[in-house]
Parts: C-alpha cells; sequence; structure tokens
C-alpha cells in the first residue's frame, strides 16, 4: 500500500513538474499568432531611413517608411509613386503619387510631404542622397498628387529610379516641418504609410510592429505583428531558430560554416535569394602614394598572385561570386564581361615585380606593405590572412594591422596610414551612387568607402563625369561599359569577389526574397502558415 | 547604528580615489586608441563625409583636446551627470538604469542559488568526512569546478533549450507578452534557469568545497569537542557549532566573488542574449564609446563596493565579535 502511495505520489509530482515546465511554453506559442519574430543583429542609433540610408536602418525602417518605389526581379516596383516621367532635357522628372495612402496618424499622404524629404531630408542630411540630388533645386507641388523635381543640370532619369529604391523614404511633413530634424523623436518612434505601425522598443530586447488597419493596400499585410528580437551573439541566433523562437535571421546572422547544419534541421531553409541588389565587393584598396604600389606591374602582379577560385571556396565556402570588375554580374543592365581579367598565376606575378625592377633580396622578399583588413565581415578578415599568404608567395611581406571599426576608419579614410586595405564595399543599383567615388580623384579626406588611395586618372575622371549627365540609357551604359574596362586595365584597386546575404527561415513564412531587397522591403505580402 | 553608517561612509570615501584612476586610466587608454565613437559609427552606416564628421564630433563633445574632455566629463560627473552615449545616442544614467537590473538578478539568483545549494551540500559533505556522499559531492565538485561557464551555458542551451525545449533559449522573459505581477515572475524565473545554473555552478562547487573543507576542520575545534562533552544532539552540533563557524570564510567568499560574478555575467548575458550590463559593455566597446563605457565601469566598482559592503554587514551578524567591536578570543 504504502508502495502503491508513493510510487502514484511520484508520478504524479513527476507530471506536475512536467506540467508547470509546459505551462509557459503553451503561453508563448499562443503570444505568437501571427506574430513573426526576426533575428535583429544589431540596434540602430537611430532609425530613420531618409536620414540614414543604411541596411542596418531599413531592416526594421522599410516596414513602417516607405520610398516612393521599390526595386523587383523586372524592374522599379510603384509604392508612394505610381509612375514618374523625366523630361527630355534631363532638367526635371514628374512623380503621380498613389491616391488614398494616409499616414499612420491619419493624416493624409500627399505632395507637400515628398517635397519636403527631397528638398530639406534627402538632399541635404542623407548619407546617399546628398550625392543623388546634389542638382536638385526645387520641388514643385501643382497638386496633392503631383511632384515635380526640377534640377540645375541634367540628372539622367535612370540614376534617379535606380536610387528610388535607397534614398526616397518618404517622411510626415506635418511631424517634422521646422523641427530640428536630427533630433526629432519621431526618428525613434517611427510613423510612416507603410504595412506596418512602430508600437514599441524596448532597448537591447526588442522592436515591435504592428499591422497597420488602414494600409492603402487593403489586402495586406498578411502578418498581424513583426518582432525584431535583438540578438547580437551570432550563435544565439543560430539557436533561436534551431528551437523556434525565431522564425527568421536575415543578413547572413547565421555565420556561413553553421549553414550546412542549420539547413538540415527540419522545418528551417537556408535562403539564398533576396539581396540580389544589395552586392557587397570584396575589394583590395591600394594606396597609390605608396612607391611601389604606384607602379601598375606591381599591382598587376598583385591582382594575378589571388587564387579566386580558392577565395570562393575557402573564404566563403562557395556563396560568393568570383569579381570581374567595379560592376558585379548581378547589375545585370550595367556589367560588361568584356575586361581585363588576372588570372591566378604566380609565375607571371613573379615575372611582373622582377619587370618592375624590385627583385628578391637575400631573404626572398622584394618589400614590404602594411594591410589592413576591414574589421566589418569574418569573410575580410579571413581574406586578409589570405592575401598575407598569396604575397608572401611572390616575395612581398605584408604585415597585417588588425583595428576595430573606429581605428580602421580613422586609419585608412582620415590618415591615409595603409599600404593595402580590404573593404567590404556595396554595390547600390547604379555605378553612380556608390562605385565610382572608389576611383574618382579629388575626394577629400574623410570621406569613407571612397577614393583615399590618391588615385588619379583623368580619362576615368572624364568618363565618370560624362555618365552623371547623360541622359540616354543606352549611351550611359556604353560609358560604364568602357569605365569598368579602364579600371580593370589601370586597377587603382583589385575587385575579388561579390557576395551577399543568406537567409534562414521557417518553412511557415511565404513569399519570401519575392524582390531583390527583400530584406529591406516592406514585408507586405509575407504570409506564416499556421 | 552609527558604526554602520561609519563603515558605510568610511567604504565610500575610501573608493573614492580608486575609481578615479581607473576613469582616467580608462580614458586616457581610449584616447590612446586610433579612431573615436564617430569613426565607428560612420563606418557602420556605409559612410559619411568630413562635414558631417566634424557636427557630429562638436555635438557629441568629442572635437577638443583629450585633458579638456577629461576635465568636462568629471565636473558633469561630479554634478551626476554621466554624459550621452554617441553608439546608442540616449542618456548614458537612463541606458545603465535600464540594463542594471538584468544583470544583478542574474548576479543575485546565481549567488543566492549557489550560496545556499553550495552550504547546504558542503555540510552534507562535511558531515562526514570520507563517507559516500561526502567523496560522490567532492568529485562531482571538483568536475563542475573544472568547466568553464561559457561551456557549461552552451551545453545548458543546446540539451535543454535547442533539443528538449523546456527553457527559452533567450531573453530574460517572453518578449511583448503583456505578463504581469505572479505570471511575469514565473515567466523571468523560467527564463532565468539556464542563465543561473550556468553562472552559479561554478560558485555552487567552490562553496561546497570551502564549507566541507570548513566543517572538517572544525569538527576537530575544542568547541566541538566541548559541545559533545556536553552531550549534545550530533544534529545540533553539526548545525550550531560546525556549519556556523565554518560558515564564516565563505560569507568572506561572497564578496570576493562579486567581481568574478559580474565578469562571468557578461559571458552569461551574451550566451542568452540577456539584456543587461555586460551586453552594454560589447556594445560601448565595439562603438569606441568612452562615456558610456566609464559609465559601466564607474558603476560596476559601485555593484562590487555595495557587495563587498553587504558581505561585511552580514560577516557581523554571523560572528558578533566584528559587530560588536569585542576583541578577539573565544568566547
Amino acid at each position: 500500500m504504502i508502495d502503491h502511495i508513493s510510487r502514484r505520489l511520484l508520478l504524479g509530482s513527476a507530471a506536475g513538474l512536467l506540467a508547470v515546465s509546459a505551462l509557459p511554453h503553451v503561453t508563448y506559442a499562443q503570444a505568437g499568432g501571427k506574430r513573426l519574430i526576426v533575428a535583429a543583429d544589431s540596434e540602430p542609433r537611430q532609425l530613420n531611413p531618409a536620414i540614414v540610408a543604411s541596411n542596418g536602418v531599413f531592416f526594421i525602417a522599410s516596414k513602417v517608411i516607405e520610398p516612393l518605389a521599390e526595386a523587383g526581379y523586372d524592374g522599379l516596383t510603384p509604392l508612394l509613386a505610381t509612375g514618374w516621367q523625366g523630361s527630355d532635357d534631363g532638367l526635371s522628372i514628374t512623380f503621380t503619387l498613389r491616391e488614398g495612402v494616409t499616414w499612420h496618424d491619419g493624416t493624409p499622404f500627399t505632395s507637400a510631404d515628398v517635397a519636403f524629404s527631397a528638398l530639406e531630408v534627402w538632399k541635404p542630411l542623407q548619407n546617399i542622397g546628398r550625392e543623388v540630388f546634389a542638382n536638385l533645386d526645387t520641388v514643385e507641388t501643382p497638386d496633392p498628387l503631383t511632384a515635380v523635381f526640377r534640377f540645375s543640370r541634367p540628372t539622367p532619369l535612370q540614376l534617379i529610379e535606380n536610387a528610388l529604391p535607397v534614398v526616397s523614404s518618404v517622411l510626415p511633413r506635418h511631424l517634422y516641418a521646422g523641427t530640428d530634424i536630427r533630433e526629432n523623436p519621431a526618428n525613434a518612434r517611427l510613423v510612416g504609410t507603410g504595412p506596418f505601425t512602430f508600437a514599441e522598443h524596448k532597448p537591447g530586447e526588442y522592436y515591435l510592429l504592428k499591422k497597420n488597419p488602414a494600409y492603402w493596400n487593403r489586402d495586406q499585410p498578411l502578418v498581424d505583428e513583426i518582432l525584431y528580437r535583438v540578438l547580437a551573439d551570432r550563435a544565439a541566433a543560430a539557436s533561436s531558430l534551431e528551437a523556434g523562437e525565431v522564425q527568421l535571421a536575415a543578413f547572413s546572422a547565421v555565420p556561413l560554416v553553421d549553414l550546412a547544419r542549420i539547413g538540415a534541421v527540419e522545418g528551417l531553409e537556408v535562403v539564398t535569394k533576396g539581396y540580389e541588389a544589395l552586392t557587397y565587393q570584396l575589394i583590395v584598396e591600394i594606396n597609390h602614394r605608396n612607391d611601389y604600389l604606384k607602379n601598375l606591374k606591381v599591382r598587376q602582379a598583385i591582382a594575378h598572385a589571388i587564387d579566386r577560385r580558392f577565395v570562393l571556396d575557402a573564404v566563403f565556402l562557395g556563396y560568393a561570386a568570383e569579381a570581374t570588375g567595379p560592376v558585379p554580374a548581378t547589375a545585370t543592365a550595367f556589367h560588361t564581361p568584356d575586361v581585363t581579367l588576372y588570372g591566378f598565376d604566380v609565375e607571371k606575378a613573379n615575372a611582373l615585380l622582377d619587370e618592375a625592377g624590385f627583385p628578391r633580396g637575400a631573404d626572398g622578399t622584394r618589400f614590404g606593405l602594411t594591410l589592413l583588413p576591414a574589421p566589418y565581415f569574418n569573410e575580410t578578415r579571413q581574406f586578409g590572412d589570405y592575401l598575407r599568404q598569396a604575397l608572401a608567395a611572390v616575395g612581398i611581406d605584408a604585415k597585417i594591422v588588425s583595428n576595430d571599426s573606429a581605428a580602421h576608419q580613422k586609419a585608412v579614410y582620415t590618415d591615409h596610414a595603409f599600404d593595402l586595405a580590404i573593404a567590404p564595399t556595396v554595390f547600390r543599383g547604379d555605378p553612380a551612387i556608390s562605385t565610382t567615388i572608389l576611383v574618382r580623384s579629388g575626394i577629400p579626406a574623410g570621406v569613407g568607402f571612397s577614393n583615399q588611395g590618391g588615385y588619379a586618372n583623368p580619362a576615368i575622371d572624364a568618363l565618370i563625369d560624362e555618365a552623371l549627365v547623360t541622359l540616354d540609357p543606352a549611351r550611359r551604359v556604353a560609358l560604364y561599359h568602357d569605365f569598368q574596362k579602364k579600371v580593370t586595365e589601370d586597377l587603382p584597386l583589385i575587385n575579388v569577389a561579390d557576395w551577399t546575404f543568406t537567409s534562414v527561415a521557417s518553412d511557415r513564412l511565404e513569399n519570401i526574397a519575392a524582390n531583390p531587397r527583400w530584406a529591406v522591403s516592406n514585408w507586405a505580402d509575407l504570409g506564416l502558415a499556421d | 547604528m552609527p558604526r554602520l553608517f561609519r563603515l558605510i561612509l568610511r567604504r565610500l570615501i575610501g573608493s573614492i580615489p580608486v575609481l578615479l584612476i581607473v576613469l582616467v586610466g580608462t580614458f586616457f587608454l581610449l584616447n590612446a586608441a586610433s579612431g573615436d565613437a564617430v569613426d565607428a559609427y560612420l563606418g557602420s552606416i556605409g559612410g559619411g563625409d568630413a562635414a558631417l564628421a566634424e557636427s557630429l564630433r562638436r555635438d557629441y563633445g568629442l572635437d577638443g583636446s583629450p585633458l579638456a574632455r577629461l576635465w568636462f566629463y568629471l565636473v558633469r560627473l561630479a554634478q551626476g551627470d554621466m554624459g550621452w552615449s554617441v553608439a546608442l545616442n540616449r542618456p548614458i544614467g537612463a541606458l545603465i538604469v535600464e540594463r542594471l537590473p538584468a544583470t544583478l538578478w542574474l548576479m543575485g539568483s546565481a549567488t543566492a542559488v549557489s550560496f545556499l545549494a553550495g552550504s547546504a551540500l558542503g555540510v552534507v559533505a562535511g558531515r562526514r568526512p570520507g563517507s559516500l556522499a561526502d567523496r560522490l559531492l567532492s568529485t562531482g565538485s571538483l568536475a563542475l569546478y573544472s568547466v568553464p561557464s561559457f561551456w557549461f551555458g552552451l551545453v545548458l542551451a543546446v540539451v535543454f533549450a535547442v533539443q528538449l525545449r523546456w527553457f527559452p533559449v533567450s531573453g530574460l522573459e517572453t518578449l511583448a507578452s503583456g505578463k504581469t505581477g505572479l505570471a511575469r515572475a514565473r515567466d523571468v524565473a523560467w527564463h532565468l534557469a539556464l542563465p543561473v545554473a550556468a553562472l552559479g555552478m561554478i560558485y555552487l562547487a567552490l562553496f561546497l568545497r570551502m564549507m566541507r573543507a570548513g566543517m572538517a576542520e572544525a569538527w576537530r575545534r575544542d568547541f566541538t569537542l566541548a559541545a559533545r562533552a556536553r552531550g549534545l544532539s550530533d544534529r545540533r552540533i553539526t548545525l550550531n557549532h560546525v556549519a556556523r563557524n565554518a560558515l564564516l570564510p565563505l560569507v568572506t567568499m561572497l564578496g570576493l566573488q562579486a567581481a568574478g560574478m559580474l565578469g562571468g555575467s557578461v559571458v552569461i548575458e551574451s550566451i542568452f542574449a540577456i539584456p543587461g550590463f555586460g551586453r552594454l559593455a560589447q556594445e560601448a566597446v565595439a562603438g569606441r564609446d568612452a562615456p558610456l563605457l566609464m559609465g559601466i565601469i564607474l558603476t560596476s566598482a559601485g555593484v562590487v563596493v555595495a557587495a563587498n559592503l553587504g558581505v561585511d554587514l552580514v560577516y557581523g551578524l554571523l560572528d558578533p565579535r566584528v559587530g560588536s567591536g569585542a576583541g578577539g578570543g573565544n568566547d
């Protein structure tokens, strides 16, 4: 009898314990509902995409604040603008705006908001808009649904179109006009026209977005809430996915080495699409003030010393493509394969260095250089280690200087205290936006991710200038083909690989990777199956 | 309690020069490195021009000489203002007030669990030195003590959160759940279970071993023999005489370990994604945010000083000789 009772008691308590541990599980699942939980690796210091156009800001803000148009796999998708027309002289572009759009606080969206954003925010304050809208003079608003951009110099419609997804996030004029725009509280508590409204930010923990019931597309969005869980540690992001606590980790939050394992977990899939318009370029920046490096033969030798195939396999584990020049192959409109290529050839590299007049010394070394890999990605650091070895094979003794981001920025882009640097630059849809700045002469010190190596080539500068005012799209593309040829011939920098991100997602997610900027688009059509 | 008040005041005043030296040292070390918070920020957003950098430096008071900036910082600190974080664009005082509780919860729970369980198991082991229970506990604690807490944390997370799914992988509570009162307390306890186990285990082992050693020692002392001679029960001798005396070194250790515990919680916070002080420190270092890092160091020092003060007070309660001002000698 006693045995019987104690066994029952034992079983009972075990069941009770299980029930207690299971209980919070149940509430957790209920709280989920149509809540999508996403891993976020950082918290931007401000969230306004009209001021800071960067992937970290867009990742959250693009669901709340919309641009005039979004990138699609077949051209632009209209968002706040339904159409746009450039004048023949290239001096104006007329945008037709969407009807029936309201801000999250109920105020109607009009052309005044677009005019205000363009003149008061994108042009003077935004990191990328400053370049793109440098020649924007005025924005006329003949009626609430028309905005006419007038430029002081002919401006290619193609350039503006390519820039729209990145630079044209529209802000509510009624909340910003007459305030210190940089310090406006709405930069932290966003008010937009997008499919989701900003609900809450608990620093260090999460951002919560809620469905906008008055979204202009009445059938969207498809999920009720998006919760961005701040998971700075990559291992924590991976285990949260495995445990089912997070349904999506974008921007390669799961390291490449873990992808094979995570991809095999039931209910999870690795997605490599949806980042085509966010191509990163692994480049070797060169300080042309260095006597060795100003010699073209030395630059050619370095280009020949790099085994790109090995870099793709060993550093990127296959998740990257061999670069041919300054425009990645993913930019199909602009890319040309007809450029000077530098195959892996150690013998040729050695011969070039001998020809250049830098023979090996008694210790086998020709000369020494400092090499500064940017600290932003594992891949840039790993490539730094590889490059040091590759250079040693041709008699160049590269000394790696590892810095944190603050010291790296200052050393390379302000002090020019480097010989070679490794940078992860971004191709943003049009060579005029972020690529030509890498080789254009006369960039003042202190401009990050720009030509700080002091390279100057009048022929390349002339091409860049001409393309900036060339209105005919075909002619413009031809100029950029020429640009790629000249850059690969003269090697102001060396393009090694083009890569982009991966996502790991629950297979319950529907419509992922629906456009080439998917992670930073508005997710209005993103579904979550039960 | 004027004596108690004097003790606290003396400790606080005593810690000021130490803190000043640490602050000035940290400040100059951070300044010795090339680049600043504005460089780190511009790097994170994909660049910006020199004019923007200059205006940001002016706004955040990063443009003067290091000495002028240090003076400015210390003057403001004396007025109770810890300054503004460049990396996170918020007042540092508010950031610290927001993040400290999570770390204190983690540290406090881990300390309580490891101290209570460690000393209790130490009593069991030390009650009959050489017994089976003693050998099992001693070996087990040695094994636990040899395991680094970050590794233990990872194993706990993989087994109990990822595989078995009994506990959450990360966080301090279910996010945006709207829970209040008892439900919230239970939710927090459920989330804290694994990190507390990971952080506390090494201290549990330490306390167990110390308690056991202290008891083995106390069994041989005169007062134990006297108690036996008086015919007191074994249980009473164990708890009132042996264990009580063996507990004193543990309490001392509790204070000494406060700094270590704070350091350990930094690692555990990162594994379990707990939005505490450790994570804040990580962000401050990555963003080269000198004022934020200094605020964190200052507060951490405050936590350690407070923990030691608390230990001294508890010690006084356990050993009346400390509190009463009476001299040495057995009473």
